[in-house]
C-alpha cells in the first residue's frame, strides 16, 4: 500500500542493543540473581526425599487452610510423584517462588508508596492499567529481547506479569484503612513508620494478601506459558504434549499444574482468614 | 489558676480556599451562605477561650455545631485555617511535624474518639497499650498499666477479646481506656460516654470525676448532653454554628443564658424549675447553737471537716453562718483568755431559701455573692430544715432526679440531728 515501510524493527533492535551494552552490568546481575534463586529453590527442594517435601507441603496446607484442603494437597502431590512429574513440579514451583519473591520485594514498597502519595499513584495507575490489558503472551517478547531464551526471561516475564495485582491491592488496602484509625495513631504521636507497621499494614493485611494470592495465581499461569521461551518445568511438558499430539502426556502435565494451582491458592487464600479462624 | 491552653481567634474551613470563606464570614455572611456560594464548609469560626490547668472544660452544642472540629484543632488533627493555639506557652500551630509529634506524645495523647477508632486487628489489651507502645515503654510495664485501666473502665476479663466481639459500649470503653492509659496532662474526650447505657454512663462519669480529683488533668470534654456537661464541667462552652456563644459555669449558664439559643437549650432542663430546694437538700451534717462557745463550735467544725457551720437556736431558728477560718483567727487572737464569749460579728447572713423555692432560683444564688458555704433551707418561721451544697445541686440537675420517685421522698424530710433537744418538736407546733 505504501512504498515506504517504517523501519520499526530496526529501531527496536537498535534500542535493545544499546540498552544491553550500556546496562550490561544490570542485565547480567539480574540474570545471575534469578539463576541463583531458581537453582537454590529447586536444588533445595529436590535435595529432600519427595515424600518429605510432600509431607511438608501438606502440613503447610493443613496449617493455613485446614485438614480438608491438606488431604487434597497430599493426594495430588502423591499423584504428581507417581506419574513421574515430580521434577518438573518442583521446577515450576521454584520458578513461581523466585518470581513471587521479586514481586513482593518490589511490589509491596511500590504499593505502599502509591498509597501514601497521590502523585505516585497517578503515575502508576495508567501503567498498571496498561499492563493488565495486555495478554500474557505479549510479556514474553520484551523478556526475550533482553534476556534471550531460558529460565531467566521466563521468570522476568512472570515477575512483570504478576506484579500489578500486588501493587494495586497494597495501595487499595492501605487507602481503605479507615481514616479515624490513622488519626488515632496521629493523635497518639505515632511516627510515619509506626503508623505503617502498627496500623495501616495490619489493617490492610487481608487486602494485601488477596493481592498476593492473585499475583501467585497469575504467576503460575505465566510460568506455564513461559515454557514457550524455554523456562522449563511443567509448562514444557504441556507444550511437548501439544506439539507432539501426545494427548495423555499433555493431560498429565496439565493436571499437575492444576494441582499446584489449587495448593498455592488454598495456602495463600488462608493467609487472610487464618487469624479469625484461630480466635473463633 | 494558670491557663493551660489559650485559643485565639481560631477558625477552620473545610474547602479549597479557606481565606475566601473567612473573608466572607468577616463581611457577615453565614455558614449557609458560604456553603451555598463557595461550596466550603465552615467548621469553626473565630473562637477564643482559655482552659485552666486541671479544669474540665466542656464543649457542648447541637450536632454539627463544630465541637469535634474545635477539639481536633487543639491537637492539630485538623490544620487550623487561622488563629493560634497556645499550650503552655507554645503556639502549636507553628510546630513542624516532628515537634508536633513530640508535643502530642507529651501532652495530648489521651484522646478519646467519638467513633471509638479502636484498632480492629488488636485485642482489647493491645489496643489499650497502644499509646504506651508507640512511646516505646517496655512490655511488662505497659501491660501492667493497661490492665489497671481496663479494670477501671470495667472491661476486666475481656483483655483478649477482639474488637469485633465487643458491643458499642464496650468499644467505647476500650477507646476510653486507651486514652487514660497514657499519662498525658491534657485529655481530649469526644462524646466519650455517648454509647454507654445510662447506668454505666453515670458510673463512668463518676469515675472520671474521681480520677480527675486524683490526677488533676486538663480535660476538654465534648458532649451534646447538657446534663453531662453540667455534671462534669467546671466551665462549659456552648457552641452554635461553629462559634462559641457562651462560656461559663453551670450556674451562670442556667441563670443568665447569653441568648435565646442557650435559653432554649437550658429550658430543656426544666427540672430546675420543677424541682424545689426541699427535694435536693440534705439534713445539716452538724449545726452549732447560739449558746455554744467559740471553742465548742470550732471543735464541731473540725470534727466534720467543714469550711463553716450554721448557727441555730435550740428551737432550730436560723441565726447565721460562721466561717471556719474567721473563727480560728478569732480564737487565736483571744488565746490567752480562759473563757471567751462568742462575738456576734462572726455571724454572717447565710444564703437562705424555703423548701418550696424552685431550684432555678437556688441556682441564681450561686451565681451571686453566695459562692461560699451551704445554702440554708428553712420553713417560713425561719426554722432550719436542711442545707444544699453545690455538689448535690448539680447532681440533682444532672441525674434524672424525679421528685415523685419514692426513694427521693426521704430527702424532703431532714433527719433530726442528734443535738436537737427533744422539745423542739413541740416548740415547732406552737
Ligand atoms: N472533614 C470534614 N470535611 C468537611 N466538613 C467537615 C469535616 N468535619 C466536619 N465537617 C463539618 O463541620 C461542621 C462541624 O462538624 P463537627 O463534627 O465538629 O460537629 P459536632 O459538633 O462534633 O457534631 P456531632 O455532635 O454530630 O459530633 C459540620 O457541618 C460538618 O459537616
Ligand atoms: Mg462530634
Amino acid at each position: 500500500m505504501f512504498p515506504y515501510r517504517i523501519p520499526l524493527r530496526d529501531w527496536i533492535t537498535a534500542a535493545v542493543e544499546y540498552l544491553e551494552t550500556e546496562f550490561a552490568f544490570f542485565f547480567d546481575g539480574f540474570s545471575a540473581l534469578i539463576f541463583f534463586l531458581v537453582n537454590n529453590f529447586k536444588d533445595g527442594m529436590l535435595f529432600l526425599h519427595p515424600l518429605v517435601l510432600i509431607i511438608i507441603i501438606t502440613a503447610i496446607t493443613w496449617y493455613m487452610a485446614g485438614w480438608k484442603n491438606s488431604i487434597i494437597a497430599f493426594l495430588g502431590l502423591l499423584l504428581s510423584e507417581n506419574i513421574g512429574l515430580w521434577e518438573p513440579f518442583v521446577e515450576t514451583l521454584a520458578l513461581v517462588l523466585t518470581a513471587e519473591l521479586l514481586v513482593v520485594i518490589l511490589g509491596l514498597p511500590l504499593g505502599i508508596w502509591a498509597a501514601r502519595s497521590d502523585r505516585v499513584n497517578e503515575v502508576l495507575r495508567p501503567i498498571l492499567d496498561f499492563m493488565q490489558t495486555m495478554p500474557a503472551f505479549v510479556y514474553l517478547i520484551p523478556a526475550v529481547m533482553f534476556f534471550g531464551l531460558g529460565l531467566v526471561p521466563g521468570v522476568v516475564a512472570t515477575f512483570v506479569f504478576a506484579l500489578p495485582p500486588l501493587i494495586r491491592l497494597t495501595n487499595l488496602g492501605i487507602r481503605q484503612v479507615p481514616h479515624e484509625l490513622v488519626e488515632a495513631a496521629d493523635a497518639f504521636g505515632a511516627t510515619s513508620m509506626q503508623k505503617l507497621l502498627k496500623v495501616q499494614m495490619p489493617v490492610a493485611k487481608a487486602t494485601i494478601l488477596a493481592g498476593l494470592n492473585q499475583s501467585i495465581m497469575l504467576g503460575l499461569s505465566m510460568v506455564v506459558i513461559a515454557a514457550m521461551i524455554g523456562a522449563g518445568g511443567l509448562g514444557a511438558d504441556v507444550l511437548r504434549g501439544i506439539q507432539r499430539l501426545q494427548v495423555g502426556q499433555g493431560f498429565e502435565a496439565g493436571l499437575v499444574v492444576v494441582i499446584l494451582a489449587i495448593i498455592l491458592d488454598r495456602i495463600t487464600a488462608g493467609f487472610g482468614s487464618r487469624k479469625k479462624a484461630n480466635s473463633a | 489558676m494558670e491557663d493551660k491552653i489559650v485559643v485565639k481567634n481560631l477558625s477552620k474551613v473545610f474547602g479549597k480556599n479557606p481565606d475566601k470563606a473567612l473573608k466572607a464570614l468577616k463581611e457577615g455572611k453565614s455558614k449557609e451562605d458560604i456553603l451555598r456560594d463557595q461550596k466550603q464548609m465552615v467548621g469553626v469560626y473565630d473562637v477564643s477561650f482559655s482552659v485552666k490547668k486541671s479544669e474540665i472544660f466542656v464543649l457542648m452544642g447541637l450536632s454539627g455545631s463544630g465541637k469535634s472540629t474545635l477539639q481536633r484543632l487543639i491537637n492539630r488533627l485538623h490544620e487550623p485555617s487561622s488563629g493560634e493555639i497556645i499550650v503552655e506557652g507554645t503556639d502549636i500551630t507553628k510546630l513542624d511535624s516532628k515537634d508536633l509529634r513530640n508535643f502530642r506524645r507529651k501532652h495530648f495523647c489521651g484522646m478519646v474518639f467519638q467513633n471509638f477508632a479502636v484498632l480492629p486487628h488488636r485485642t482489647v489489651l493491645e489496643n489499650v497499650e497502644f499509646g504506651l507502645e508507640l512511646q516505646g515503654v517496655d512490655k511488662d510495664k505497659r501491660r501492667e498499666k493497661s490492665r489497671e485501666i481496663i479494670k477501671i473502665v470495667g472491661l476486666e476479663g475481656n483483655e483478649n477479646s477482639m474488637p469485633s466481639e465487643l458491643s458499642g459500649g464496650m468499644l467505647q470503653r476500650v477507646g476510653l481506656a486507651r486514652g487514660l492509659t497514657v499519662d498525658a496532662d491534657i485529655m481530649l474526650m469526644d462524646e466519650a460516654f455517648s454509647a454507654l447505657d445510662p447506668l454505666i454512663r453515670t458510673q463512668m462519669q463518676n469515675e472520671l470525676l474521681e480520677l480527675q480529683d486524683r490526677m488533676q488533668k486538663t480535660i476538654i470534654f465534648v458532649t451534646h448532653d447538657l446534663d453531662e456537661a453540667f455534671k462534669l464541667g467546671n466551665r462549659i462552652a456552648i457552641m452554635y454554628d461553629g462559634r462559641i456563644v457562651q462560656i461559663g459555669t453551670a450556674e451562670e449558664i442556667i441563670s443568665r443564658p447569653a441568648n435565646d439559643y442557650v435559653k432554649a437549650f437550658v429550658e430543656d432542663m426544666n427540672r430546675s424549675t420543677v424541682l424545689t430546694a426541699g427535694t435536693v437538700m440534705h439534713p445539716p451534717q452538724e449545726t452549732a447553737f447560739t449558746r455554744d462557745g467559740p471553742r465548742t463550735i470550732a471543735r464541731k467544725i473540725r470534727k466534720n471537716a467543714l469550711t463553716g457551720i450554721l448557727v441555730i437556736t435550740t428551737k432550730r431558728e436560723l441565726r447565721g453562718y460562721v466561717r471556719a477560718k474567721e473563727l480560728a483567727e478569732y480564737i487565736k487572737k483571744n488565746e490567752d483568755k480562759e473563757d471567751i464569749s462568742f462575738d456576734k460579728s462572726l455571724l454572717h447572713k447565710p444564703a437562705q431559701v424555703y423548701e418550696d423555692t424552685p431550684l432555678n432560683e437556688v441556682i441564681n444564688l450561686y451565681s451571686g455573692d453566695h459562692k461560699f458555704g451551704p445554702i440554708a433551707v428553712t420553713d417560713k418561721d425561719n426554722k432550719l430544715k436542711g442545707v444544699i451544697v453545690r455538689g448535690a445541686l448539680i447532681a440533682a440537675l444532672s441525674e434524672s432526679y424525679r421528685p415523685d420517685f419514692p426513694e427521693n421522698a426521704e430527702n424532703t424530710e431532714p433527719a433530726e440531728s442528734p443535738e436537737t433537744p427533744e422539745g423542739s418538736e413541740n416548740t415547732n407546733t406552737k
